[in-house]
């Protein structure tokens, strides 16, 4: 039992906007009031509902394959030593599992979605998000490129494909449906891609990515899952993509869904010298349709790692930087590909980037339908989220950071005409509500009664003048697990999966079909509830 | 008077001794060098467990005995001078940045790996990798000087980008592997795949060598360039022809399959 005393409260799901007030925690969930127990003093500081991550890749073969990758920022990553409570990992950009937990609690998050699996790989991504310590994990199946899911379409036959869809998704243990570049990574496998929503995807006559999204964005709903479609639209990072962004929003059609990384997104020109932010463009399509939701994907200056299911984007940017190349997954139901990068500010293409995904933050009119994300570790790496909450709260610092950019760059954003500040209200919404409320776990991001006692102090104004930057506790399921940055116990965190109805005639279809296009035993495919130690279902909508 | 250090008995398995530099040294006292961490596996132990400790407060380190399980001697140093009598371990000199090195006897693999400056110098021979990027580091040595008197192994100047190796005796398979820069002076012969996706840089062989069928025969010639290097060279120890009266260099360029810019230079009057 635990009271928190003093401290201004920022709870925007209950309408609390920097009130002092007690929050009581008992048996691991806030509560109304208490008798009893220690108490914190938090005068002086304020009081956040934990954070919670919409969209990162922290396990799973692509990450272990990237780990691999670069054992040179490893070398150079802080290091976790082994102490009697915790165990040995390393930081850099690719965080070993146990880091993992301790970067994102040490930070004030403590709930996190690992935004791709593929359902060949979903027993190995379990295993790693289990060792991924004091963070909640919620994880997202890859279906866009599934061929058992585009046969069907092929076919028209919808409805099968919804049970296919629901069966594969508690077969991967998985919280929702993630579609990546769709039909584009089927069309991988040909040594192609999917450019165009409307044209058929290769290998089909039929199939197009718009019928893909359209049709996972209507099964999604039909399932009343929680989190709506996740999706990573066509054409990442390519100058001129926003009219493909802006067309998949049209195809979506009043569904649900959520777009990740819309940075990647929001480019205007013909080619790379020409690229410019259209920032502007979608964020006005954006606002005026509230079936949306999105995370902002920011990119900062210096080292990342891109690993994506896209795999034929990884591909060309393997072909332009000449970098470090991997290509994996290609016999799963989707691709990948895996390229070191590091973002450099006196680069034009960098610095719009950099400015694009800070301008969508700012030009999003709904804090709630806009998450705070870098797609770690493509864009930065996860710990560097208090730098984007200065760039969003400090407009002068903002601009000051614009004007470092070459003049070019200045010319092709708007950025520096930006004068929005968050205000504390909003970076709690930005960084914890509005993810939870967009995943769709009620318990999660609020600080009412009946939520998980995930808490986050900070010191209101703290030595360094850097708010935000290390809190002072973080609280995870009513127990103290971070004091000053440092990890103070290390308790598991649980995962978060989802059982969609399913027709119980699908089994027998998919155990007839499966020998006929997979290497293993039907019975061998689906990851079973008693490998994840710490699964709680989470009940649809 | 240098600081000396001599090795009670090699440790049974590979020491860590990455605080033994000139830098960590120069101002401690002894008793502060012999309390200097190393690690023993995963125990960590003093530097007088291993070492009798003379002198204090130089940054010139003799060591006796056979330190070829000690392990990254003079890694990172920036000055001084450390005298090895006897044999050196791995990562000796590892990403040092000046200062010199003399190894009397053989070091391993990783000599200079990844070096930015400095001088090192065995009289023996040296294990692979010497001067290399480790793995995954897109760059070798980006400075400095090793000269190894004996053979080297495999992969002798991987991925370096500038700065300068010669070795005496033979070095094995793919010296100049991925080389960006510099120069590596081969005196006694290479196994195979010499200089295999090479982008720049300079490989001088003295004696024949056998050559990828992706480097391409260009000329045969005498560069001035290399009339200069020899003086460099000369100060180091080594002479390398250059009088046309003598012979000239055929020189190959490659590796084409990258494609690279770099140059295989054959001297012709052995």
């Amino acid at each position: 039992m635990l009271r928190i005393t003093g401290g201004k409260v920022y709870d925007p799901s209950n309408g609390i906007d920097g009130a002092v007030k007690d929050i009581c925690i008992a048996d691991g969930k806030i509560v109304a009031d208490l008798d009893g127990g220690s108490s914190i003093d938090a005068t002086g500081m304020v009081v956040f509902p934990g954070g919670v991550d919409v969209h990162t890749h922290v396990a799973g073969g692509a990450l272990n394959f990237a780990r691999g990758l670069v054992p040179e920022t490893q070398r150079a990553a802080r290091k976790f030593l082994h102490t009697s409570d915790r165990r040995s990992g390393l930081g850099g950009m690719t965080p070993t599992t146990f880091a993992t937990g301790y970067l994102y609690a040490g930070m004030g998050w403590t709930t996190v979605n690992e935004a791709a699996v593929p359902i060949l790989s979903a027993r190995h991504t379990h295993e790693e998000l289990h060792d991924i310590p004091l963070v909640d994990k919620t994880s997202l199946v890859l279906m866009a490129n599934n061929e058992l899911v585009l046969d069907l379409l092929e076919a028209g036959e919808i409805e099968r494909a919804k049970q296919v869809v629901s069966w594969l998704v508690w077969a991967a243990k998985g919280y929702g449906v993630k579609a990546v570049n769709p039909g584009g990574v089927t069309a991988w496998k040909w040594g192609k891609n999917a450019n165009t929503l409307f044209g058929p995807v290769e290998g089909y006559q039929k199939v197009t990515p718009a019928r893909i999204i359209s049709s996972l964005a209507e099964i999604v709903d039909a399932l009343k899952l929680p989190h709506p479609l996740h999706l990573h639209c066509n054409n990442l990072g390519v100058p001129g993509n926003v009219a493909t962004t802006i067309e998949t929003m049209k195809v979506i059609d009043g569904h649900r869904a959520h777009l990740a990384h819309i940075q990647f997104h929001a480019y205007g020109g013909d080619d790379w010298s020409s690229m410019r932010s259209e920032s502007v463009r979608l964020a006005d399509a954006f606002n005026a349709q509230k079936n949306l939701t999105a995370d902002a994907g920011v990119v900062l200056f210096g080292n990342a790692v891109t690993i994506t299911a896209d795999g034929p984007w990884q591909h060309l940017l393997y072909e332009l930087t000449g970098h470090k190349w991997g290509n994996l997954d290609v016999e799963n139901e989707t691709g990948c590909g895996i390229v070191p990068y590091v973002y450099k500010d006196r680069n034009l293409v960098n610095a719009v980037q950099w400015a694009v995904g800070l301008e969508l933050l700012l030009l999003i009119d709904d804090p709630w339908r806009i998450c705070l994300t870098t797609d770690h570790p493509n864009g930065a790496g996860f710990w560097r989220y208090p730098e984007i909450v200065q760039l969003l709260t400090d407009a002068e610092f903002r601009k000051a950071q614009v004007k470092k950019l070459p003049p070019k760059a200045q010319q092709r954003i708007v950025l520096a005409d930006l004068d929005r500040e968050y205000t504390m209200s909003e970076i709690a919404i930005l960084t914890s509500a509005g993810p939870a409320r967009t995943l769709g776990l009620s318990q999660k991001g609020h600080l009412g009664p009946g939520a998980d006692a995930d808490v986050t102090i900070y010191h209101e104004k703290p030595e360094n003048g850097r708010f935000f930057t290390s809190p002072r506790y973080v609280i995870k399921g009513g127990q103290i697990v971070v004091e000053d940055g440092d990890v103070r116990a290390t308790t598991a965190g649980r995962e978060f999966v989802v059982h969609p109805a399913c027709d119980d005639q699908i089994e027998g279809y998919l155990r007839e079909l499966f020998p006929k296009v997979y290497t293993m035993s039907f019975e061998n495919y689906p990851v079973e509830i008693e490998r994840l130690r710490h699964a709680q279902i989470q009940p649809c909508l | 008077m240098p600081v000396t250090l001599v090795l009670k008995t090699p440790p049974p398995v590979p020491l860590e001794a990455e605080l033994l530099t000139p830098d960590a040294i120069a101002e401690r006292s002894r008793a502060d060098i012999c309390a200097l961490p190393v690690n023993l596996g995963k125990r960590r132990m003093r530097l007088d467990d291993f070492f009798d400790v003379d002198g204090e407060r130089s940054d010139e380190i003799e060591i006796r005995g056979d330190a070829s399980r000690v392990k990254w001697i003079g890694r990172g140093m920036t000055r001084g001078r450390m005298l090895i009598r006897g044999n050196g371990g791995m990562h000796l000199g590892s990403g040092m940045t000046g200062g010199a090195i003399t190894v009397t006897g053989n070091v391993s693999d990783w000599l200079g790996a990844e070096m930015k400056g400095g001088t090192i110098r065995v009289q023996g021979n040296a294990g692979g990798q010497v001067g290399a990027a480790y793995r995954g580091s897109l760059n070798g040595m980006s400075d400095g000087t090793i000269v190894v008197q004996g053979s080297a192994g495999l992969e002798v100047g991987m991925r370096m980008k500038r700065g300068l190796i010669v070795v005496g005796g033979r070095v094995r398979d793919f010296a100049g592997l991925q080389m960006k820069g510099g120069t590596i002076v081969l005196a006694g012969g290479a196994e195979l795949r010499t200089g295999a996706w090479m982008v720049r840089g300079t490989i001088v062989a003295l004696s024949s060598i056998s050559l990828l069928p992706t480097f391409a025969y260009a000329c045969t010639y005498n560069p001035t360039f290399l009339n200069l290097y020899a003086k460099h060279i000369a100060t180091l120890g080594w002479t390398i022809p250059f009088d046309a009266r003598e012979g000239g260099y055929r020189r190959y360029t490659g590796d084409t399959c990258v494609p690279g810019k770099g140059e295989i230079l054959v001297w012709t009057g052995f």
